[in-house]
């Protein structure tokens, strides 16, 4: 097992009023427009553009890929994202698609959304997706062990799910509205990081509480606790509810409040979203052209 | 008198639970309103005065920290010692020109006060605190706690029931207090110092000092660690320097009428403390 | 995983967020302004007139009249006329209407109140916009309510008015502190005085506008401007029924000494050095953000700033860590920026005492770290501040900064931490940071202050009483408590 060695770590408390006052307030800063150009296509950079519904066919997988590694066909100067988000039988289909252009395959895994069936069956559920290309592994934290308060098997199921990684990235979804408060999220993140994880993430979509600002800023400062403890730098993907350009500009914010500029990079922040894209052009062109676009003017992959 | 000659008392200072002499050695004569020799009481000087508010200070803490249950029970004890004394004390006013009835009647007056404010004890905050709903995600609430020590001049007249009147709403609620008494009270606030000693009411929480009023009240108002002066019996020409000098560490000065009883009162010997608490999970 | 800044186009995005002023746009000022008496404004009698500056640019911004002693007698003698010809037989409801009338225009205005305030005083627009000018709607909203309810709020009480009040503001929240005072005192069926900061008098002309605008009888509301000779007039003046004062301990005591040789009925919310209690079992995080909130908002000229840091011995170098990497984000500058979070000192005076006590720290020998920022070429600022190694005896421990410097001192168990929060002559508020309840509840018993955060800071309600202990004033303002400073037993009552 390929455990990373660490001190015990150190949790401490989050209050819920202080936290969500300080998120508020990060929402409300202001940006200025020379530099909201460079703020969208970082944006743009870290999307983890995704589709994770039963219907999704090769066909769809490949207008997503189209769409991912030019995302506006008329204006090469926007950037690709940052990977494609796909379930495993779609990761082959996405892997050919996406080749030699820069942009990632990510693949859930581990029987998500639940998590919920044998170990091995999980990690041999990541081992195939990498086999087929995926290069980073979005699972999920076993709410039930740690909700029944088993936080070893917690943390030897991430580890697990690490070395069945190989070399592909790990990113480990907490799904925070099921967890019960910021309190069991910073745990839950702290153990996490703690297990081998290169992300945290804060929900996979399939539930209706989404990743909320507050929340992410619960998370980032696990984040700077873990790196302040242990010198290893973690990742924070935010996914779930995640649709304008106005929300995307928030977490980049909190991210860059929080744990500082480093941060604002693919390699430690992603948006998992499948229609913030189109707002980003939305918003783009408008910055070009001056006007106000409208829906027919993006292209729905 | 039966050829009996009368053991007349000798009054001594009343300070942390004892009975000092006053270090000025200074005594004057308390003579009935027909000019019998009644006893002899202790002039107090501004060093007497010092010892007296440092002896309420280190009892502060600890009387405010009772339950305020107890205290009740400590203010109810010293209405039946008084009552008890009840015989004693109409003598004491009958002494100072009072007549019978009236003498009776202050008596009981000033026990059913004691009475009335060992009731307070543990109504204060549910009358005078509050909850308050402030807009945003706080348990947010207010609630009285003493000013601390206390120096009350109290009133001459009437003696007993004044006396009760000011002291019992400043000490309900945890404060401790140094009372001046002025020469045409001493006999009675004295006598009540004894009722005090054997009441439970713990040393340094009542601090009597008898004497020149007039010429402790400066030294009090002036004294960086009294909270607030009860200003309810002092005498009407205190100079306008003394006055303007509790301003030195912003005191509370505190007028009110000799006789009034109401949680009013007992406000004028209280702070009140704001406290927000946060509401998430 | 693919490496994103190879071969990237896109120019490299940190959070340079910029330059977002707030229109100055929505202001309209008037050149000269004069004093506000018997409903209009009218020439001071003075003769005399003093410039307001913007801080953030020393830009004068108008000329206010100042008021002397004749001034302020034909203020006291409007705000009398208007007490005994009608509003002390205005009836609740009545009153209750008004001040419903001024809570809604303010709410309409509020943008232009809080630009003006952010000219006037330096404080940061975010600040303006989300504290103060909420805060004062909601100040004579709530009031409002009580107007017409005195009777519960005193029950077996006959209470009346006092009558005139005078009423002195500081520089700090002017608006703010101008609602706090003005709220309770017209809800109670009284008539104002009232006399804004020297350095601040704008809002308070402003807010002359909103009263006609209302139709607030004349005289209810005089405003006379001016510095401390035209307060001391109003203070020494002998058809006062009751003075209220927010401002410096040392002129609080100045005013008691007046008051308690004429029995008049005060009340002072002065000074304060609040301690900010930190344990090692606190939501550290939230506890840092407290903290910062604590000292550097409104550049720390707040009387309840937690201006003492007390943090458990077992976390400290943790802590001050954080607590300065914290500090590398605040933005100093621009207060009509809406990303500026440390505004402009108010003046050049409170400047000049800030870095005195500043260097005093430095020659007692306790240890400065300041927040590496670029301050503007003009106007007054003073880079956020911390002292470590801070002793009990030093100045910056014991004295009122008034300024964004927070002095870092250490305890060892919850009874010390007790004992240094409480060594002090002032008592207005102290902060609590424990996820532990009943140490909180434990703290806040024992805190000798009247305000007592926990898990939290620099707060503030309407409806929540604020004022303190010791020399920190006497009186409360806001809620029941505060309501009861601007009332009196009626005559032949106990």
């Amino acid at each position: 097992m390929n455990a990373p060695t660490y001190a015990p770590i150190r949790t401490t408390s989050v209050d819920q009023m202080g936290l969500e006052a300080r998120a508020d307030e990060l929402g409300s800063r202001s940006i200025k427009t020379s530099s909201k150009r460079a703020a969208l296509h970082l944006a743009v950079r870290c999307i983890d553009l995704t589709t994770l519904e039963g219907a999704d066919t090769p066909g769809k997988v490949a207008s997503l890929c189209r769409k991912a590694t030019r995302p506006d066909a008329t204006n090469p100067g926007i950037p690709p994202v940052a990977a494609v988000c796909v379930y495993p039988e779609m990761v082959a289909h996405a892997a050919s698609a996406v080749a030699g252009t820069g942009v990632a395959v990510a693949s859930v895994a581990g029987a998500f959304p639940s998590g919920l069936s044998d170990l091995d069956v999980r990690t041999d559920d990541i081992r195939c997706a990498v086999a087929d290309g995926a290069d980073e592994i979005d699972i999920v934290l076993n709410r039930s062990a740690f909700l029944s308060g088993d936080l070893s098997t917690v943390h030897d199921e991430v580890a697990a799910s690490k070395e069945a990684c190989g070399d592909a990235h790990l990113k480990v979804i907490l799904e925070t509205g099921e967890l019960g408060g910021y309190e069991p999220v910073r745990r839950a993140s702290m153990l996490a990081m703690a297990a081998g994880a290169d992300f945290i993430k804060t929900s996979t979509g399939k539930i209706p509480k989404a990743a909320t600002p507050a929340m992410a800023l619960c998370m980032a400062e696990a984040i700077r606790e873990y790196a302040h403890q242990t010198g290893r730098a973690v990742g924070f993907k935010a996914a779930g509810g995640i649709r304008t350009s106005k929300q995307a500009w928030h977490y980049l914010v909190l991210m860059g409040e929080t744990l500082g500029p480093e941060w604002l990079t693919p390699d430690r922040f992603r948006l998992g979203a499948s229609s913030l894209l189109n707002d980003i052009l939305l918003q783009l062109g408008r910055l070009d052209s001056g006007r106000y676009g409208g829906p027919d003017y993006v292209t729905l992959d | 008198m039966g050829g009996h000659l009368p053991v007349n008392k000798t009054f001594k200072l009343f300070i942390g639970g004892a009975f000092p002499r006053s270090e000025s050695g200074h005594t004057f004569q308390l003579r009935s309103d027909d000019g019998r020799l009644l006893a002899n009481a202790a002039r107090a000087s501004r060093k007497d005065l010092r010892e007296a508010v440092r002896a309420a200070r280190s009892a502060q803490a600890g009387w405010a920290g009772r339950t305020a249950y107890n205290r009740g029970q400590v203010l109810y004890r010293v209405a039946e010692m008084l009552d008890a004394r009840r015989d004693e004390f109409v003598a004491v006013l009958r002494d100072g020109g009072r007549s019978d009835e009236s003498a009776r009647n202050e008596v009981e007056q000033a026990v059913d006060r004691w009475v009335w404010y060992a009731g307070w004890a543990d109504k204060v905050h549910q009358v005078l605190g509050t909850v308050n709903p402030v807009a945003g995600p706080f348990f947010n609430f207010t609630y009285p706690e003493p000013t601390g020590v206390v120096v009350q001049a109290v009133p001459d007249d009437p003696p007993l029931l004044g006396l009760a009147s000011r002291l019992a709403p400043a000490i309900v609620t945890g404060n401790t207090s140094v009372v001046l008494a002025g020469e045409a009270a001493a006999l009675v606030a004295m006598s009540l110092a004894e009722v005090l000693t054997t009441s439970d009411v713990p040393g340094g929480v009542v601090n009597i000092l008898t004497g020149d009023r007039a010429g402790l009240l400066p030294w009090a108002l002036g004294h960086l660690d009294v909270n607030a002066v009860d200003l309810s019996g002092a005498p009407a020409d205190l100079p306008d320097e003394a006055l303007a000098d509790a301003a030195e560490n912003v005191k509370r000065l505190v007028h009110g009428d000799a006789t009034a009883a109401s949680p009013s009162v007992i406000a004028q010997f209280l702070e009140m403390k704001t406290v927000w608490h946060p509401i998430g999970r | 995983m693919a490496d994103p800044k190879s071969d990237d186009p896109t120019p490299e995005f940190g959070l340079d967020y910029a330059p977002a002023p707030e229109s100055t746009a929505v202001v309209s000022l008037a050149d000269e302004y004069g004093l506000f008496i018997g409903g209009e404004f009218v020439e001071p009698r003075s003769g005399r007139t003093f410039d307001t500056i913007n801080p953030a640019t020393e830009e004068r911004l108008a000329t206010v009249a100042e008021g002397d002693a004749d001034d302020v007698d034909r203020a006291v003698a409007a705000a009398r006329t208007a007490f005994e010809d009608h509003w002390s037989d205005t009836p609740g409801s009545v009153r209750a209407r008004y001040l419903y009338r001024i809570a809604r225009q303010l709410q309409e205005r509020s943008r232009e109140f809080a630009v003006l305030e952010t000219m006037d005083g330096g404080k940061p627009i975010r600040e303006s916009r989300d504290v103060d000018l909420p805060l004062v709607a909601a100040h004579f909203f709530h009031h409002a309510g009580w107007a017409d309810k005195l009777e519960y709020a005193f029950p077996n009480r006959d209470v009346a008015p006092h009558g005139v009040v005078g009423q002195i503001v500081p520089w700090n929240f002017p608006l703010l502190m101008a609602a706090w005072k003005l709220a309770p005192a017209l809800a109670c069926g009284n008539t104002v005085v009232l006399k804004p900061a020297e350095t601040t008098p704008l809002t308070a002309l402003l807010l002359a506008e909103v009263l006609r605008d209302v139709d607030l009888p004349p005289g209810v509301v005089n405003i006379v401007t001016g510095a401390g000779e035209t307060g001391a007039a109003l203070v020494e003046h002998r058809d006062i029924d009751k003075l209220a004062f927010t401002g410096s301990t040392g002129v609080g005591k100045q005013i008691q000494r007046s008051a308690a040789v004429r029995r008049l009925p005060l009340t002072l919310e002065l000074g304060g050095k609040a301690a900010n209690v930190v344990f090692e079992d606190a939501a550290i995080d939230q506890a840092v953000e407290g903290v910062i909130n604590g000292i550097y908002f409104n550049q720390g000229h707040v009387c309840c700033a937690g201006s003492r840091l007390l943090v458990q011995e077992s976390i400290t170098d943790d802590f001050v860590e954080r607590l300065k990497a914290r500090m590398t984000r605040l933005r100093v500058g621009d207060p009509l920026d809406k990303n500026t979070d440390v505004g402009a000192i108010n003046s050049a005076e409170q400047l000049a005492r800030i870095t005195a006590l500043v260097e005093s720290g430095v020659a007692e020998g306790a240890v400065l770290h300041q927040a590496p920022c670029d301050l503007p070429p003009k106007g007054f600022w003073f880079t956020p501040s911390v002292f470590t190694g801070v002793q009990q005896s030093q100045r910056i421990a014991r004295e009122e900064i008034f300024g964004p410097v927070l002095a870092v001192q250490t305890f060892r168990t919850p009874e010390e931490a007790v004992e240094k929060a409480n060594n002090s002559p002032y008592g207005l508020s102290a902060g609590v940071w424990t996820e532990k309840g009943s140490k909180i509840l434990w703290m806040a018993e024992r805190l000798r202050a009247g305000v007592i955060w926990t898990n939290s800071f620099n707060e503030f309600d309407a409806a929540s009483p604020f004022g303190g202990y010791k020399e920190s004033g006497f009186g409360r303002e806001g809620g029941l408590q505060g309501l009861g400073a601007y009332v009196r037993d009626a005559e032949g009552q106990a």
